[in-house]
């Protein structure tokens, strides 16, 4: 209805005072949406990637065989026959697998890797050691060692291996230097330290070694295959059905990260469930002003309304002039709150560079259009009430008015 | 002539039990097409809740009422609505604009809102309608800057504007002064006689009853002469 439209404008723009005031009203709670879906949303986006940015977001695990049991026709266990546990659980056939899971949608980086623990000595001094063989050139698959290196290079090699800052302070250790690392079967190797890295995470820093994969393989007596493959992902919310993917794909026990992270999670949730409902007070401020405002007008239009009515207007057209009103309400604040909500975005770093001590706004997160979106249905809800009065208005004493 | 409208044994009750008012007590009248008359009759007699039914506002509470041979007593709103668009003006005593437009917008209104747009037909309706109420100058003004007596002559360009058979004036110059009240009588007058159109007009001043060929005298809720 054209003629509707162009009578709900005229009645805008009529009141531009009060137009504006409303519109600017709206505007503020489209602009309290925006923002908060994006401190929420960045707050999420920081929070993972400060927990599981740096880890696996699927796991393979080579699972442990159960011992052999021979037990007799009464249940009585005769014989358990233990292989020795210095032998690690292993994945035989990761080569083959190992394509199959880089053509994975999503699949960003793939390490294979042989983990075992071990000692690392130097002189007198020994510490205890988690030992990780990646493959050279996979270095910074999962873990950026890249981009944590302090010192020298996390280039690994033969005979080389990085260790974190905390346990070369505990050794006194520096670069160049040679040491004695013994795994937890009894091999030992002569490795030149090459690299110390810092990850800000205490656990890594203070007891984690990483060596080529052949020199992982020496020390771990492990011939071929690996222990464990680790998978990163573009997105880390889509581990779970990646995860799924994998298993159906190869028949490993592909672990998504989700599966150890349920505290995590369920705060994340709690997160989200907030700005939920801080966006859904703002969307009813949003249709409690704008329906006021609409009833106001309504009344105040009563003799117009009347006159409409005697000169041949519908109820229908009544309505459909007053819903137009809240419509266009609805979508000139919406669009300004997203234009002010971007904008006001615009100064915060981006979600790749956040940084400890600033607010974590993903200007990426604003939902600007669904802030629109709802906003303009809102707006149209609100006008429903105050157009149904206008429709109602008896045109016999809205005249008399 | 033949008979444009028709009611017969018209009852109005406004209110219920013993705060009911009888406004029209039987009331019956026949206008024919292209009369001009006049409805006289002292305040409460029930002149303006006659013009309301007739115009379709507001339904008797019993009697019957045909106009272009459709019982309008029967029919739905949906119905009146159209039918009151397309048969019949109003003239109010207050002009009653729509405030927020000029006097071409308001002119067209009728029309407009039947069509869903205003048509260059329309307009160009509305602009001779304005030509000939001696507004060709005042077309595009808003409402608003304009003096009584033109709001008045736009509010009859404006119930003129679907070339409606009956045109219901209800005190149309009531609130004119009398140079302004002439001229709108003029134009009635002129209207009626080349176009046919039906009027009645709801007045208080005998010199205006006077213009127009035949007077209805309401009292008591009743045509009494």
């Amino acid at each position: 209805m054209i003629y509707a439209l162009k009578i709900a404008t005229r009645y805008l723009t009529a009141s531009k005072a009060q137009t504006g005031l409303l519109v600017l009203g709206v505007a503020v709670g489209v602009f309290i949406f925006i923002f908060m879906s994006a401190l929420i949303g960045g707050l999420a986006e920081f929070i993972l990637s400060r927990t599981v940015g740096d880890i696996s977001h699927v796991t393979i695990t080579a699972e442990d065989p159960d011992p052999a049991i021979l037990i007799t026709p009464q249940g009585h266990v005769l014989t358990v026959t233990e292989r020795g546990r210095t032998r690690t659980a292993t994945l035989a056939e990761a080569a083959t697998f190992i394509p199959l899971i880089e053509a994975v949608p999503g699949v960003i980086a793939v390490s294979p890797q042989i983990t075992g623990a071990g000692f690392l000595t130097r002189g007198a001094q020994v510490a205890q050691v988690g030992v990780t063989g990646v493959e050279p050139g996979r270095e910074s698959a999962i873990l950026n060692l890249d981009g944590y290196m302090i010192e020298g290079s996390a280039r690994l090699g033969s005979g080389l291996m990085v260790l974190g800052q905390s346990l070369a302070d505990d050794l006194s250790l520096r670069l160049g230097q040679t040491l004695r690392l013994q795994s937890s079967g009894g091999v030992s190797a002569v490795l030149t330290l090459s690299g110390i890295f810092d990850t800000g995470n205490g656990q890594l820093d203070s007891s984690s070694i990483y060596v080529a994969l052949p020199t992982a393989r020496t020390l771990f007596a492990l011939p071929q295959g690996v222990t464990r493959i680790e998978i990163k992902l573009a997105d880390l919310n889509a581990a779970d059905a990646t995860a799924l993917r994998i298993r159906a794909l190869t028949g490993l026990d592909a672990v998504p990260w989700t599966d150890g992270a349920a505290q995590l999670m369920e705060a994340l949730d709690a997160q989200a469930q907030t700005g939920y409902f801080l966006k859904t007070f703002a969307l009813i401020t949003i249709v409690i002003g704008v329906a006021s405002a609409l009833l106001l007008s309504t009344y105040r239009r009563r003799p117009e309304i009347g006159i409409m009515r005697a000169m041949g207007a519908g109820r229908g057209f009544v309505i459909f002039v007053f819903v137009t009103q809240g419509a266009l309400i609805g979508l000139m604040g919406g669009l300004m709150g997203a234009a002010l909500g971007y904008l006001a975005l615009l100064p915060f770093p981006s979600r790749d560079a956040f940084e400890v001590g600033t607010l974590p706004m993903d200007i990426t997160q604003g939902s600007y259009g669904l802030a629109i979106t709802l906003t303009v249905i809102g707006a149209i809800l609100a006008s429903i009430l105050p157009a149904r009065a206008a429709a109602r208005v008896d045109p016999v004493t809205a005249i008399g008015q | 002539m033949s008979a444009l409208l028709k009611v017969t044994d018209v009852v109005k009750t406004f209110g219920t039990g013993e705060a009911a008012t009888r406004v029209l007590r039987g009331l019956s009248l026949t206008l024919e097409a292209g009369e001009m008359a006049a409805l006289l009759g002292p305040s409460g007699s029930g002149k303006s809740t006659l013009l309301t039914i007739l115009g379709t506002l507001m339904k008797p509470t019993s009697g019957t009422q045909v106009m272009l041979g459709q019982d309008l007593v029967a029919a739905e709103d949906r119905a009146l609505t159209t039918f009151r668009n397309l048969h019949i003006g109003f003239v109010f005593q207050f002009h009653n604009l729509l405030p927020d437009f000029t006097a071409l917008e308001n002119v067209v209104f009728p029309t407009a809102v039947r069509e869903g747009r205003e048509t260059a037909t329309a307009r160009a309706r509305g602009r001779e309608l304005l030509t000939r109420m001696g507004l060709g100058a005042r077309i595009d003004f808003p409402s608003t800057n304009l003096s009584g007596g033109q709001k008045q002559r736009v509010a009859v360009a404006r119930a003129l504007m679907n070339r409606p058979e009956l045109v219901l004036a209800d005190e149309p110059t009531g609130n004119l002064d009398r140079e302004s009240a002439m001229q709108v009588m003029d134009l009635i007058a002129e209207i009626n006689r080349d176009e046919g159109t039906t009027f009645l007009i709801s007045t208080h001043d005998e010199k205006i009853a006077r213009l127009c060929r035949r007077q209805i005298v309401v009292g008591d809720g009743l045509v009494t002469g």
